[in-house]
């Protein structure tokens, strides 16, 4: 990533970025040394447009949380993050987002590289069909450790940091399908963490769970935290409010309101922010 | 809406499902219905063939006799469009004496019927069955025993020491001289290819004269082993038994040629049982005799799964690779739709017309070719110019990779999006994620596509007919001389064999219970070659469970 400059076809939105005077306060809090700068982005499926004009910075280390009602583009614009959208035909984008500083739109850049350094859990788990130790292995696998020993310390590593050592030690080699949906969503973390990511994206990770494995990811999130930078998809306000540091409300593809999670609950700058969390809408 | 007038709508409903469920249960219970009655068709008529029946010798009204087994009774009314009178259909072999096996016997011509215990059925290389009884046996010359029951004594020892003997010279035959042989026809291939070479005049006669002493060594050696085995072939010739027919006329032939002999009346139960076994295990087993009306069927089941396995081996990559294409790399659009619609038609293509391609293509223009390039002391007689088990493997391979295709894209369309992306996001490339996740996931489909393609294969005999499936095949594709498996090399086809020994066949028949028990040996031969395939994808199913396919 020795370019910094964003890439010339884009040249035309690349504003003045996080210092601009003219600050909204209701959608750029003060955050310093963002990891995720994203600039004026907008995208498009076909003709539809999904994102409008999205600029926010996401700081390092911290949950920050999407909220919005179904549609409203907050899983869209997960998706950029690591360029996932990149594989649904149609789709056109506008604007930036930059990682540590850098266009993820470089057409130098590795798209393989910044995926392994934003990783992601979706909504639906999706563990391969093989063993759960191959699971977690599979990462790792993909960056060229081939060593036994190595790849047994980063599974080890992995599970238990994603909370799940104890309950599957002793049936690493049995298929992962075979876990419960809450023990399959944790493996899928432990599968992103095995790869040492920066990032890590959660879209909407505990929409099929029941609410104790969902009380257990979010207690692996906080438990994450001192490493990892986290950026949640939900539509469960009680659980932004629960995780997160950060917060933005998107609605109808649009970036209503965006700030420190508790001002934003407590005291909506926004009459729309103020419906949704209060449940007029939505 | 009262209820009074939702509750017959209701019903009616019912109705119509009950009688859909019932339309459904009964088509599936027809088509058990078939398939169980052609199994059970198979088996009882191919399996009632190897059954020894008892000898019954009819003592007719005229005093002559007849012996043989009883095949079938008809019996016919006495009046009206279709009277006649009861007839036997006897077996009586003896087709060199009376020129036909089996002979219609009329019942009301019958005196007497009887078992006589010493009748004996004698299983011959040549001519057939002979029933009669055992008269003498003489050996050089020497009456060693005579009568019935004396000779009959001394057969079993010196047949079983003349069946040890005719083996040793097959060993001999195919063994040594074979060797010989092959060593001869590489000689004279490369003393061929030599006058084929441009080369210094002097260089070229020395080299030839080298490869002459050589021969000359090889046909010493030949001439040596060819005196050996008649030798060892006159003294088979040595010991002769005299049979007599029950009409009186004699044969006398060699101990060697007689396969087995036996005494069905004197027989028990059990020991029929055994004899049963022996019987279908040497049909599975021994090359075929008598333009294949005797003997058994090996190199047609050897030939069938070994073509069946290179067409497997041909067909997989190629389909697999091709439905890799269409399904994730192909942008999807008119063309990859017009695409697969012609990969769809092609398996409605007669399969004679993939014959005719592949006798054009495969067998003229890239076998000419080999011959050409890698062949060309051999020529004119062709080598891999000509039919064979490689061209008739990949004919049928064209003819089943639609089926492959279909199966594989179907397969691969089943694995979840969602996992693909979980791949992608783990920062795999796209052939990464291919390899990795997805062709692993597809497997069990990929599989189902070759269980199909194989049973397609294992069936098809038409376009076989041009490519190299013959009547009888001189050698097995595969034998004991370097290369040792000759892909060239012609081979037989059970579903070859089925239309051969029953419709081309001199002794029909004797041979239609063949046709039975072939057809049902075919079944059984793509039976086990689908099982081991279905084992292998439920192992796949298991070790990926709950992949989608």
């Amino acid at each position: 990533m020795q370019d910094l400059a964003p890439s010339p076809a884009r040249a035309d939105h690349a504003g003045p970025g996080p210092a601009a005077p003219d600050r909204d306060p209701a959608l750029r809090p003060q955050i310093d040394n963002p990891i995720l700068e994203v600039d004026r982005l907008s995208l498009w499926y076909g003709d539809k447009k999904a994102l409008k004009d999205i600029s926010l910075e996401i700081p390092p280390k911290k949950i920050t949380a999407f909220i919005g009602p179904s549609g409203c583009g907050k899983s869209t614009l997960l998706r950029c993050i690591n360029r996932l959208n990149d594989l649904v035909d149609g789709v056109r984008t506008e604007g930036d987002i930059r990682f540590e500083g850098a266009s993820i739109y470089d057409p130098t850049l590795d798209i393989n590289w910044l995926r392994k350094r934003v990783g992601m859990v979706f909504q639906k788990s999706n563990p391969f069909p093989k063993s759960i130790y191959e699971n977690v292995a599979f990462g790792p696998r993909i960056q060229g450790i081939k060593k036994k020993a190595d790849l047994d310390e980063i599974v080890e590593r992995s599970l238990h940091r994603a909370a799940l050592w104890d309950e599957v030690k002793d049936r690493l080699d049995e298929s992962a399908l075979g876990m419960s949906g809450g023990q399959q969503q944790r493996l899928c973390i432990a599968r992103a963490i095995a790869v040492e990511p920066e990032v890590i994206l959660l879209d909407e990770p505990c929409s099929a769970l029941d609410p104790i494995a969902t009380a257990r990811i979010e207690e692996l999130m906080q438990d994450l935290k001192d490493q990892y930078t986290q950026v949640i998809v939900t539509h469960n306000m009680q659980q932004a409010s629960r995780v997160s540091d950060y917060t933005a409300f998107l609605y109808l593809g649009e970036l209503i309101e965006y700030g420190d999670t508790g001002r934003l609950f407590i005291n909506p700058m926004k009459k729309q922010t103020e419906d949704y969390i209060t449940g007029r809408f939505g | 809406m009262s209820r009074p007038n939702s509750t017959p709508a209701k019903r009616r409903s019912d109705v119509l499902g009950d009688s859909f469920t019932a339309l459904c249960g009964g088509a599936l219970a027809l088509n058990l219905l078939l398939v169980v009655g052609i199994l059970a068709l198979l088996a009882w008529n191919g399996g009632r063939f190897f059954w020894q029946r008892d000898l019954i010798e009819l003592t007719m009204k005229d005093g002559s006799k007849v012996l043989g087994e009883l095949w079938e009774e008809e019996k016919r009314p006495t009046e009206g469009e279709r009277q006649g009178v009861d007839r036997l259909r006897l077996k009586i072999g003896n087709r060199d004496l009376v020129g036909l096996d089996f002979a219609w016997v009329d019942r009301a011509g019958i005196a007497s019927i009887s078992n006589p215990p010493g009748a004996v059925l004698l299983e011959r290389l040549e001519y057939g069955n002979f029933y009669g009884t055992i008269q003498e046996i003489r050996s050089g010359g020497k009456v060693v025993a005579s009568g019935s029951e004396a000779s009959w004594q001394a057969f079993g020892p010196l047949h079983r020491q003349k069946i040890a003997e005719s083996e040793k010279v097959a060993d001999l035959e195919k063994g040594e001289i074979g060797d010989i042989n092959a060593a001869i026809e590489k000689l004279r291939l490369r003393r061929k290819k030599l006058d084929l070479l441009s080369l210094p005049a002097a260089e070229k006669a020395r080299r030839i004269a080298g490869l002459d002493a050589d021969l000359a060594v090889r046909e010493a050696e030949y001439q040596k082993l060819a005196d050996r085995l008649s030798a060892m072939r006159e003294e088979l010739e040595r010991d002769q038994i005299v049979l007599a027919a029950v009409d009186g006329a004699t044969k006398e032939l060699a101990l060697s040629a007689i396969v087995h002999a036996i005494r069905p009346n004197a027989m028990s139960g059990w020991s029929k049982a055994g004899l049963y076994v022996q019987r279908i295990w040497e049909f599975t087993t021994a090359d075929p005799r008598e333009s294949n009306t005797e003997g058994g069927i090996f190199p047609a089941i050897f030939g069938t799964v070994m073509m069946v396995f290179l067409m497997s081996f041909a067909v997989v990559p190629l389909g697999v690779l091709a439905a890799l294409y269409l399904r994730e790399y192909a942008k999807q659009g008119p063309f990859v739709r017009m695409v697969r619609i012609a990969v769809n038609n092609l398996a409605g293509v007669p399969s004679i017309v993939f014959g005719v391609f592949g006798l054009g293509f495969f067998v003229y223009f890239v076998g000419g070719s080999i011959d050409r390039l890698f062949y060309p002391e051999a020529l004119p007689a062709p080598t891999f110019g000509t039919g064979g088990i490689l061209w008739a493997a990949l004919t049928l391979a064209l003819l089943t990779v639609p089926v492959v295709i279909v199966a594989a894209e179907e397969g691969l369309a089943a694995v979840p999006r969602i996992v693909r992306e979980g791949s992608l996001a783990l920062g795999a490339t796209k052939f990464e994620t291919l390899w990795r996740v997805v062709i692993p996931a597809a497997a069990p489909g990929i599989l189902t596509g070759m269980i199909l393609a194989m049973a397609r294969a294992a069936g098809e005999v038409a376009p076989l007919m041009i490519v190299g499936m013959v009547k009888l095949a001189p050698a097995l594709p595969v034998d004991g001389h370097a290369p040792f498996v000759h892909f060239e090399r012609k081979f037989m086809h059970l579903g070859f064999h089925i239309y051969d020994v029953g419709f081309q066949s001199p002794n029909i028949e004797a041979t239609t219970p063949l046709v039975f028990a072939t057809a049902l040996l075919l079944i059984i031969v793509v039976t086990i070659m689908n099982l081991t395939a279905i084992a292998l994808r439920n192992h796949l199913r298991k070790k990926y469970a709950g992949s989608a396919v």
